[in-house]
């Protein structure tokens, strides 16, 4: 309770409540005013008009890994192996710190394209294709191992690799976010 | 300690403007009248040196401000125009991003000098704590500078640091996002980094003002740890610290220099003279020197969450030092085991520093780690425990007995002699 303002006895005042509501009142258009100046830096129109990338998968020979740029992030296309695709099937969901089956993280028919956004999830490094421990990928900041599925194995990175929203637009075309 | 002054200027205009706005007493009452502990050492001077930092910084800042381009595509070239191109402005620039280096190196050792003599304790713990704001924004602003001149380091610097607040959990991303201005380190975020990096130093400026407002209205600490008691204790400080002060200031100018004439890329990375390239991080990147203990702790930690909580609070906690520490005697001198404790927690944080410069791997990992450990066992264990067992020497009885020992003093000459 507010302490008394007037001179006679405990009881709150009508004055009271009114400096309660100004200083309500002002709180609230303080924090409106405020708004414009914080939303102000949240990525804007034009940052996210740049939304989707289309990539020719044609010239991507197996066994290679492309990167391509979409958000100004890189994206890794990797035309796998099949020894690679096997490897990322056989490993044993308990062996993973972020379990996913590869067939999640692959679009059903087309195993052999792993589209990753290339940004470790550890601290944002892009990471080294065909290295590490699982011939995966290798981030040389920190030292998180990937393997063929983009799934993180070994090192302080929390989580797989990110797979982009991405579909086929034809059999050699990728159509990124 | 520094009471209403008796200033009285000798020109009839001074007087007039000193009753409508005392700034020259208040500047003869804070610098020229204000009384100093008689015993303080050269380790003492580095809040002067600290002053000629921010100065330095500020003004070769704006300089460089007139012909920099914040922009993805202007920001490096720009860079180089500055070296090659505008009068002078190798030297600007040189001494702009040695002054950082230099900054810390000087706050480094103020902050060991408030550590061994106990400068945290009652009555100084909102002097310390504004220190370390200070701090903070040392490190904020250092940082986002050397995002400017948008090279490699700089770019996944930027990106690294930036994801560190990934690991909040649930909004994590979003707020990167918020920083970033983006889906990544670009534009936006050069810009507002370079709108910050403006901004920044006039707010060290202004907590330093309070830090010296509160330094002057509890005095100054010094060597024996005690208080001040009497007139024989102390000094004018002008002459005896401004003299002081502007001597040591002058040594360090000379290794300031000596680091911008003679090896003005010796702190930096090569790597930083190669153009941002959002799609390649360079194999080994490191921040700049003064954030590798930090660093060493944030890889030392095998989780990101933990890690990153465990950078910050080892920050953090400094701000709680005066009720880790709750020893009653301030100086390490009059302290025998906490001057041991002092020293080897010195080198656990050279040794954090060296090891945050090595790659995160075997030995290296295992080294960090224990440091690591025993950063936060000093803080939290043995100054905790050293305050209560441990059994300071005796203390002398004043400042002026600390410094002349039991010699009787010659009462005439006691005043402003040494």
């Amino acid at each position: 309770m507010a302490k008394s303002t007037t001179m006679n006895g405990d009881q709150p005042t009508r004055r009271d409540f009114l400096y309660i509501a100004t200083g309500a009142m002002g709180a609230v258009g303080a924090a409106a005013a405020a708004w414009p100046l914080i939303h102000q830096m949240n990525p804007d129109a034009s940052v996210q008009a740049l939304a989707s990338a289309e990539v020719d998968l044609s010239p991507v020979q197996e066994g290679q890994i492309i990167t391509v740029k979409w958000r100004g992030k890189p994206v890794f296309i990797a035309h796998r192996t099949k020894k690679e695709i096997e490897e990322a099937k056989a490993t044993p969901l308990r062996d993973l710190p972020d379990p996913q089956p590869d067939d999640a993280r692959v679009k059903k028919g087309k195993e052999q394209w792993l589209v990753l956004v290339g940004v470790c999830t550890h601290l944002g490094c892009v990471p080294l294709g065909h290295q590490g421990d699982y011939k995966g990928f290798f981030c040389p900041c920190h030292g998180s191992h990937y393997d063929t599925s983009g799934r993180i194995r070994k090192g302080p990175a929390p989580l797989n690799l990110e797979v982009p929203p991405y579909e086929f637009a034809s059999d050699t075309m990728v159509r990124i976010g | 300690m520094s009471g209403p002054s008796n200033f009285k200027p000798k020109s009839a205009f001074l007087q007039w403007t000193e009753r409508r706005l005392p700034i020259l007493g208040l500047m003869h009452s804070s610098f020229v009248a204000y009384p100093t502990p008689r015993n303080l050492n050269y380790w003492w001077t580095f809040g002067g040196i600290l002053s000629f930092c921010l100065g330095v910084q500020i003004i070769t800042g704006i300089v460089l401000a007139m012909h920099y381009t914040p922009t993805v595509v202007g920001a490096f070239d720009s860079v180089e125009h500055i070296m090659r191109d505008v009068n002078f402005g190798w030297l600007l620039r040189y001494v702009h991003a040695n002054g950082a280096s230099m900054f810390f190196i000087a706050v480094y050792i103020h902050i060991f000098r408030g550590f061994y003599y106990g400068s945290y304790k009652e009555p100084r713990e909102i002097l310390w704590i504004l220190g370390v704001i200070i701090f903070l924004l040392m490190m904020a602003t250092a940082f986002m500078g050397y995002v400017l001149p948008w090279g490699q380091m700089s770019f996944w610097g930027a990106t690294v640091i930036t994801n560190l607040f990934s690991a909040i959990p649930g909004i994590g991303p979003k707020v990167v996002e918020f920083l970033w201005g983006g889906y990544s380190v670009d534009q936006p975020t050069l810009q507002r980094f370079f709108s910050l990096h403006y901004l920044l130093p006039f707010m060290i400026a202004g907590v330093v003002v309070l830090h010296i407002w509160a330094l002057h209205e509890v005095g100054q600490n010094n060597p024996a740890g005690i208080d001040v008691k009497s007139d024989k204790d102390v000094v004018a400080f002008t002459p005896y610290a401004t003299a002081k002060d502007n001597f040591a200031m002058v040594c360090f100018m000379i290794f300031f220099a000596w680091f911008v004439f003679y090896i003005p890329n010796y702190l930096g990375h090569a790597d930083n003279y190669i153009p941002a390239n959002p799609l390649q991080t360079p194999t080994h990147i490191v921040p700049e020197w003064y954030f590798l203990p930090f660093y060493a702790i944030l890889r030392a930690i095998p989780s990101k969450l933990g890690g990153v909580i465990a950078m910050f609070a080892s920050i953090a906690v400094l701000a709680f030092l005066p009720w880790l520490d709750r020893a009653k005697t301030r100086s390490a001198k009059y302290r025998p085991l906490f001057k041991q404790f002092f020293w080897i927690f010195v080198i656990c944080c050279i040794g954090l520093g060296w090891l945050g410069a090595k790659p995160a791997e075997g030995g290296y990992v295992i080294a960090s780690r224990i440091l690591t450990a025993y950063y936060f066992i000093h803080f939290f264990v043995i100054l905790p425990l050293l305050s209560y067992y441990e059994k300071p020497s005796p203390v002398p009885a004043s400042i002026a007995e600390s410094v002349l020992g039991n010699q009787p003093l010659a009462p005439a000459k006691v005043k402003g002699s040494r």
